[in-house]
């Protein structure tokens, strides 16, 4: 079948971009995504042109690198009537002969373009610095059975934690937030009993970074959870919120939801 | 000469813990006066840069990624093994031991493995301590799966997710010790030379891959955990960035490579399906926990796999090896599915198929369709994305691939390599796996190389040498710097017709052909005459676009693509050296009448370690013998 790409092009930070047409023909049903994008740019290489720029790596929808829009939409999942996907992990066979396709960047102020359909994310990095995590040098450690964690709280955590950073939350969401991202950091290091001496602390200094970076805040319209690959629950944001003014508030205390789901 | 693996004297069980004591230590005040440079984010290098940083270490962290969090150990599902022996099914350290090396088709060093096996426990540990939130049960005791290779169920896993958890748990720890200051992280840098001074590594050259800027850093030791070279066959279960050029670039500057032909082609994987696929796509062994593998009795039988009767289905794995049945090692598995397709049995479309059924049915009766989706509901979710089938109703298809690279840079006990100051860790160094590695066992070494072992060894290393400060102003950096200028120059002036893919895709074919799952001297003849002819083809025909001073994907794909082709020439060459069968080298000169591999412990119980002599040269044969002081080597058989 033919595909018709318009993928917008844009050489460095400075430039202004614009769309470019492409036509890509004997496209198989076999092919992933990224991989018509592999042939039209081994096309685009033998003819002396600039391929497209895009950010990929595992393509099994685990890494988090590759992500663009497809007809607006974050890893073109309006085509995987199924459930999530990223977009490496969408295949030809979801299209039709003729298709015309517009692919474009994740587009947030906190993640510039670099180049075609490549963003820089680094800032997700600067958030999970600032406090993403449990301090505990190797050697520390007593014996792993000695936390005992519900099955249900363990459950949850992963589900939390399942996130990949690939930003598709902050692309697809009109204020450009991260709070889906963010949330799910601190709900997955906060469910469990590890992450309680760290948890206020780590709401606080993540969400003041996230503000800082420039990403903007959550106006209850959910568009991240519909995209995303990973099925991040909205109401992470809620677990996310209480932990910040529990924060906040020296008279609330977070022990009272130690477990909680 | 022999190679010195520096192995501790004493009873095995003793060794790690009295080199511990004798390596000697940098005092706490001093090691901030130390810089090490990490290169490559994966489980091995985030576990590493966080540690040494919290020890006290200035590191400098370096990844061709856009964060940390991106490297391939990511994509690893099953688990993580660890000798903790919770289930009370008679494990132990020296059980896990045994296991590996038995596994390794005794071609690993026994100390290296037995600190394996001793430290695997305080990577559960301190990755539960981290907040990876491991599989549970109901009691909030930690879950555990059995995994091929092993008749105990040792494996800690989350969801089908593990590489994942742990990655982010020791990229969180290095991204708490960026916070502290304690690391200089350098994204999107891509290393493309190791800098040598007096003899020992001093030092790197990097590109920045956003600006193409290229630059010189210095540091009193340099890690190496740029994982391993299974992209060298195109087609494989490595991200598609995966590459060897760190590595080979070491090598190019006199670090030893050892065993390259020992290579992981990983059974359970979905089929290829068409010439521009760009990777193949693999599924945990796990999934042979509960799935059964088999194939038609009858030859070219083309029935629906739910139409064919128990009785015409030939389980060849619980008919040949009945102890171990579906739990075979991975080479294993994988040789009995190319034998069977050989003889015409695979299963799916076209006229010889190379697929085998891996049949949920009797495990979805017995426990029910829910219990199968808590266990693998992620898998079968990407195998019906990917081949539009359902695997919970009609059996998955799959056959081996290239998955995991047992050779690597060579390493003595302190995993530095025979260049003093360059440490290599992880997939990326040849140790502990041998000629075969057992399921959920590279996460455990690429932790414990970076939790607990490099962290020790590099301070004996540091505390003879001195804090004396590095310059990257000497000729040996200005040298270096320019070779990597010269090549990028050479790269994109050959302003040929080709993309860089297509000579990727055409050593690919040669060396799955040639030196793959089956090698035999013929073939590996022929691949010696072949690969210098692609790689000259290559320097006259490649085409590359855009230029070296700004984010050019296509000059980085040149580049690997480029190292590939000398570095498939080194693979060929231990393949066809090596004559004998073990673990995932397997000649078809030396096998039983019934296909096992045949080793030749007399002639070949050694690890054979590579010294570079020049492009298209033959490179010189350096020996560690291998001695089995507490392990006999026997047939390896799990019948």
């Amino acid at each position: 079948m033919k595909i018709i790409l318009n993928v917008w092009r844009q050489n460095g930070p400075e430039d202004e971009g614009r769309f470019v047409r492409y036509e890509v023909d004997n496209v198989s049903t076999h092919w992933s995504f990224l991989e018509l994008l592999d042939v039209l740019n081994n096309q685009l290489i033998e003819k002396g042109e600039e391929p497209v720029t895009f950010e990929h790596d595992c393509r099994e929808g685990i890494c988090g690198s590759c992500g663009f829009m497809i007809n607006g939409v974050a890893h073109g999942r309006q085509y995987s009537p199924e459930g999530r996907t990223t977009v490496c992990q969408l295949h030809m066979y979801k299209f039709k002969d003729g298709d015309e396709l517009y692919l474009e960047p994740f587009r947030a102020k906190a993640f510039p373009v670099l180049k075609d359909l490549m963003v820089d994310r680094s800032a997700f990095d600067k958030i999970i610095a600032a406090g993403g995590y449990i301090t505990v040098q190797a050697g520390n450690a007593q014996d792993a059975n000695k936390i005992l964690i519900p099955k249900e709280v363990a459950n949850e955590a992963m589900n939390a934690a399942e996130c990949i950073g690939c930003g598709a939350c902050v692309a697809s969401c009109k204020n450009a937030s991260a709070m889906l991202f963010v949330s799910a950091k601190i709900s997955h290091l906060g469910l469990l009993p590890q992450g309680q001496p760290e948890r206020k602390r780590r709401a606080q200094r993540m969400i003041a970074k996230m503000d800082e970076l420039g990403f903007g805040n959550c106006t209850n319209q959910y568009e991240c959870e519909a995209v995303c690959p990973k099925g991040i629950r909205k109401d992470f944001i809620g677990r996310m919120n209480r932990d910040y003014i529990c924060s906040i508030n020296k008279e609330v205390d977070t022990k009272d939801f130690v477990g909680a789901i | 000469m022999s190679l010195n693996s520096k192995v501790p004297t004493g009873p095995i069980e003793q060794k790690w813990d009295k080199h511990k004591f004798e390596l000697k230590l940098v005092n706490p005040a001093n090691k901030r006066k130390y810089e090490i440079i990490v290169v490559g984010t994966g489980l091995a290098g985030a576990s590493a840069a966080a540690t040494l940083a919290g020890l006290g270490y200035n590191v400098k962290v370096f990844t061709f990624h856009d964060t940390p969090r991106r490297a391939h150990s990511i994509a690893a599902q099953g688990g993580i093994n660890a000798a903790k022996n919770y289930q009370g099914d008679g494990d132990s350290i020296f059980r896990l031991f045994y296991d590996t090396i038995k596994g390794g088709d005794f071609r690993s060093r026994e100390a290296n493995v037995y600190r394996l096996a001793q430290v695997s426990v305080n990577i559960i540990d301190q990755c539960v301590a981290q907040g990876v939130p491991f599989a549970r049960e109901y009691s909030g005791y930690l879950a555990n799966r059995s995994f091929g290779g092993a008749q105990v169920s040792r494996t800690f896993y989350a969801r089908g997710q593990t590489g994942q958890q742990l990655l982010l748990g020791a990229y969180q720890a290095l991204m708490q010790q960026v916070d502290a200051g304690n690391i200089k992280l350098y994204h999107r840098h891509e290393m493309l030379d190791v800098v040598i001074v007096n003899g020992h590594a001093k030092g790197i050259i990097v590109r920045d891959l956003e600006t193409g800027k290229i630059s010189k850093h210095s540091a009193h030791a340099v890690v190496l955990a740029t994982g391993g070279y299974s992209n060298v066959y195109f087609w494989s279960t490595n991200a598609k960035n995966c590459n060897v050029t760190a590595t080979y670039r070491a090598y190019k500057r006199g670090a030893y490579f050892a065993n390259p032909c020992y290579t992981q082609i990983h059974p359970t994987c979905i089929p290829a399906s068409g010439d521009y696929q760009s990777k193949l796509t693999l599924m945990s062994e796990s999934l042979r926990n509960d799935g059964r593998v088999w194939v038609p009795k009858k030859l070219g039988d083309k029935r629906h796999p739910n139409d064919i009767p128990e009785e015409e289905r030939d389980y060849y794995l619980e008919r040949k090896y009945p102890s171990f049945g579906n739990l075979v090692p991975r080479d294993i598995a994988s040789r009995a599915a190319k034998y069977v397709c050989d003889e015409r049995r695979g299963v799916g479309p076209g006229d010889k198929p190379y697929a085998v059924y891996l049949d949920f049915r009797d495990a979805i009766k017995r426990l029910g369709k829910d219990k199968i989706a808590e266990r693998y509901g992620n898998l079968f979710e990407m195998y019906q994305k990917i081949t539009n089938e359902n695997p919970y109703e009609v059996p998955m298809r799959i056959y081996p691939a290239p998955h995991y690279t047992m050779g690597g840079l060579w390493v003595d006990y302190n995993l530095m390599s025979n260049i003093p100051g360059l440490f290599v860790i992880g997939e990326a160094n040849f140790s502990d796996h041998g000629a075969n590695r057992l399921g959920a066992s590279a996460l455990m070494q690429g932790l414990a190389d970076g939790y607990f072992i490099l962290p020790y060894t590099i301070g004996g290393y540091l505390a003879e040498i001195g804090w004396n400060k590095v310059s990257d102003d000497t000729p040996e950096f200005n040298d270096a710097l320019k070779v990597v200028e010269d090549n990028i120059k050479k790269l994109l002036s050959v302003n040929g017709s080709k993309s860089p893919d297509y000579f990727h895709m055409e050593l690919g074919r040669l060396m799955l052909d040639k030196v793959g799952m089956s090698r035999n001297k013929a073939g590996l003849e022929e691949a010696l005459r072949k690969i210098p002819e692609i790689r000259e083809r290559f320097w006259r025909e490649v085409r590359v676009t855009g230029s070296g001073e700004s984010l050019n994907q296509t000059l980085e794909k040149a580049g690997r693509v480029a190292d590939f082709l000398e570095f498939a020439e080194l693979m060929a060459y231990d393949a066809l050296h090596r004559e004998e069968s073990c673990g995932g080298h397997f000649r078809e000169e030396y096998q039983t009448p019934d296909g096992e591999a045949v080793r030749n412990d007399e002639k070949f119980s050694y690890v054979a370690a590579w010294e570079y002599k020049g492009v298209g040269n033959t490179p010189i044969l350096h020996k560690e013998d291998l001695k089995f002081e507490v392990v006999k080597p026997s047939t390896r058989s799990y019948k």
